[in-house]
């Protein structure tokens, strides 16, 4: 019987508790996600009427097509050149997460946080955005610093919480913070970021900028609470912001529909605020980027907010602490029908004459070299457990910008 | 000068700081328009225009989360929770958020947010009206938690708390927006045109965040208020002869130690007195701190006079606020012991 469909008896109430369609042992089955073919959904101006766009929120925008081919009316908004760049962030963002992953099973870090699978949101995301603009990420958009040129050995020097972490050691790893890199500071607190990303807009179109904001969430946080204040707020002040909701289909072992329930789509939920709301083939290097350009364009424009739902999959395990094979079957990354960013992008330049393997297997070598020279250089600065490490001073260091009389009393007794 | 009621001054506060620095921006449920359920914010839409003091959709964790975002950007938001009873929505923002921002970014990010809410009793508001939940936010580290007693101090208060770099708990008493109140519920409401504190600058001054003031010097008892307690012991002291010296903490975190160590080993005794429930309220912060740097100059133990570990309640307002009737019989008990 399907999901939602469950009669109960007359008379009798009974509680409605959604479940995923498999289970471990269970056969992976994704018949019940419609995917659209690439090329088939429209692509509205900019100015467009939200209210007559409210299709887009129950389908799924592709560019690339089964043979690899960059096809239909969101297609083009990158050269060949931008292409293989974007191929060489994901690559290099997976075997930075596969490193650092391996860091932390060698002891050398307490906590990681990969992005396997969704390699094509943040990286592609980062972009459609000009300098000065502020993302609001969460721990999984680490895509956003690596495209934008953040140096990859500060990231590992936050997570090693050595002597050259920016952030020094106050941090969980991967709550990155980039002020320059228009990346705001990582919380572990759920969707709190949401909301902030709608007030820097509001901020900024206080002030007549030019700059816009960019709030992240996934979609087991749509449920906080904060997710329907920053769709409140974006929606009445108009805020120059790309609300994004990463639906990878998992929030740890929950499945996507509990947070959404009876909702269709997350998209779906920005409909009731006047949003205009796009749901986009999140495996798509060219899908996401042309979407999260048009928002952009948008919210430059001082049109109005959008909100992006990019369908992805969670490949890896939640994080470090976490064993999916518990709650999902093991092959359910491989049965999911929109595939890998990354060999997706590879088989489009390879079909349109721009790659070949040779070269592929090149840039595969020169990255690992890139991310092992720069663990080198980290470790240089110590791990989690041994070598150099932030001073006890620093600890108290910065709670205000000038330390009160209790807390330099406090300092005093540490011995420090 | 000027006579200015407590909601006067921290208009004028608002009103200087706005006029004096484009960054700062003003907004809250029916702050705008309207002027605010307390008239606090009155005219400055009109003034300022509607991008610097607006209206927002009810929902505290919105206010405290785009307020957050401002600043990020770089402004300096003033924003207000309608009452402090009804902050807790927007507690996850101010704790996690706001108050960490700088430690979590190691300045990175900073936080120059103030965060204005009318609290205290002694109105008949009932259980959501009337609440002081200011030992929910002086346990947390990163904030500043602000209680002004009186016009001079609120406008000076409120103008450094808006400029100071870190969030900062602003607990207006709204008891005390129209006048001095000393407990005496069943005598005439008195205003602010008579109190000295009523008399109060129209240009910019500050006053220090951090520093707390004896209201009332004495020798036999010190008496640690802060709020509308203020006036409640400084008329005790008078009505039963006891020679209190009354301090005004006026910021709870950080506390003015020096102060309040200075006066009890002058007295040798200690009273804290507050509206806040008793059990883990500030009261048991301010005890455990004489204690520590007191203890040999104590001749009594240090002892509380608080509201009662009920939530608030509508018919027993005056069984529930700490009256002179109540400070006073502890002060007797005090001297006696």
């Amino acid at each position: 019987m399907k999901d939602g469909m469950r009669p109960s008896l007359p008379g009798k109430l009974s509680l409605h508790v959604p479940e995923p369609e498999v289970r471990p042992g269970g056969r992976p089955d994704f018949s019940n996600v419609a995917i659209p073919k690439a090329g088939s959904v429209r692509r509205p101006e900019v100015d467009v009427d939200p209210e007559t766009i409210r299709d887009l929120a129950f389908s799924i925008i592709r560019v690339l097509n089964r043979e690899g081919e960059a096809v239909g009316p969101w297609a083009g908004t990158l050269t060949n050149e931008e292409l293989m760049e974007g191929l060489r962030h994901m690559m290099l963002l997976r075997a930075f997460d596969a490193r650092m992953l391996m860091a932390q099973r060698q002891g050398k870090t307490s906590f990681y946080m990969q992005h396997l699978g969704e390699e094509a949101v943040s990286c592609a995301f980062r972009k459609a955005l000009q300098p000065g603009d502020m993302n609001f990420p969460t721990y999984r958009q680490a895509g956003l610093l690596i495209a934008g040129g953040y140096p990859m050995v500060q990231m590992m020097n936050q997570i090693y919480s050595n002597d050259a972490d920016p952030l020094k050691g106050r941090q969980l790893p991967i709550m990155y913070s980039a002020r320059d890199h228009g990346f705001f500071t990582v919380s572990g607190n759920l969707a709190t970021q949401y909301v902030q990303a709608v007030g820097w807009a509001m901020a900024s179109a206080i002030k007549n900028d030019t700059r816009i904001a960019a709030g992240w969430i996934g979609d087991g946080s749509t449920a906080e609470s904060d997710f329907h204040a920053a769709l409140v707020f974006a929606s009445t002040y108009r805020a120059p912001v790309i609300l994004n909701v990463v639906n990878n289909q998992w929030a740890i072992s929950t499945f996507q529909g509990i947070a959404r329930g009876g909702s269709g789509t997350f998209a779906a939920r920005g409909l009731g605020f006047g949003l205009p709301s796009l749901r986009v083939d999140g495996n798509d290097y060219l899908a996401v980027h042309a979407v999260a350009k048009w928002a952009a364009e948008r919210a430059r424009r001082n049109i109005g907010p959008t909100l992006i739902e990019y369908v992805t999959y969670r490949v890896g395990a939640h994080s470090t602490s976490d064993d999916p094979s518990a709650y999902r079957p093991k092959e359910e990354s491989e049965a999911w029908p929109l595939g890998d960013p990354v060999i997706r992008l590879k088989n489009h330049l390879v079909r349109i004459g721009a790659w070949s393997e040779e070269r592929h297997s090149q840039m595969e070598a020169e990255i690992r070299d890139t991310v092992v020279a720069a663990q080198k250089e980290a470790e240089r600065h110590g791990t989690l457990h041994s070598g150099g490490r932030p001073s006890m001073r620093d600890m108290f260091e910065g709670v205000y910008a000038e330390m009160p009389p209790h807390l330099k009393r406090q300092r005093q007794q540490a011995g420090v | 000068m000027a006579r200015m009621t407590m909601i006067e001054a921290i208009r004028s506060a608002l009103d200087v700081s706005m006029g004096r620095d484009d960054d700062v921006v003003v907004f809250g449920e029916d702050v705008g328009y309207f002027g605010g359920v307390f008239r606090c914010t009155q005219g400055l839409q009109q003034k300022y225009g509607k991008t610097r003091c607006f209206d927002v959709p009810i929902n505290e964790s919105g206010i405290v989360g785009t307020a957050i975002g401002m600043a990020a950007y770089g402004l300096k938001p003033c924003v207000e929770i309608q009452f402090a009873d009804y902050m807790y929505p927007a507690y996850d923002q101010i704790t996690q958020e706001a108050a960490r921002l700088r430690y979590r970014s190691n300045g990175d990010f900073t936080c120059p947010i103030t965060i204005r809410m009318p609290t205290g009793g002694g109105i008949f508001g009932g259980q959501t009206h009337s609440q002081s939940p200011e030992a929910l936010f002086t346990h947390v580290c990163g904030l500043q938690v602000v209680v002004p007693s009186n016009p001079y101090d609120a406008k000076g208060l409120l103008i450094s708390s808006i400029e100071n770099p870190d969030p900062v708990i602003f607990l207006e008493p709204k008891r005390l927006y129209n006048g001095p109140f000393d407990g005496h519920h069943d005598r005439p409401v008195t205003s602010w045109g008579s109190h000295p504190l009523g008399e109060v600058p129209v240009e910019h001054y500050t006053v220090p965040l951090g520093k707390a003031v004896v209201r009332r010097p004495g020798s036999a008892v010190t008496v640690l208020a802060y709020g509308t307690m203020v006036h409640v012991a400084e008329a005790t002291a008078e009505e039963t002869g006891i020679d209190a010296e009354v301090i005004d903490l006026r910021t709870l975190l950080p506390l003015d130690l020096e102060t309040i160590v200075a006066s009890v080993k002058k007295t040798g005794r200690c009273m804290v007195v507050h509206e806040a429930t008793m059990t883990s309220g500030f009261g048991a912060e301010l005890v455990a701190l004489v204690q520590e740097h007191c203890f040999y100059h104590l001749e009594a133990p240090v002892i509380r006079v608080a509201g009662w570990d009920t939530p608030y309640p509508h018919a027993q307002e005056w069984d529930y606020f700490p009256g002179p009737a109540r400070v006073g019989q502890a002060l007797r008990d005090m001297m006696e012991a």
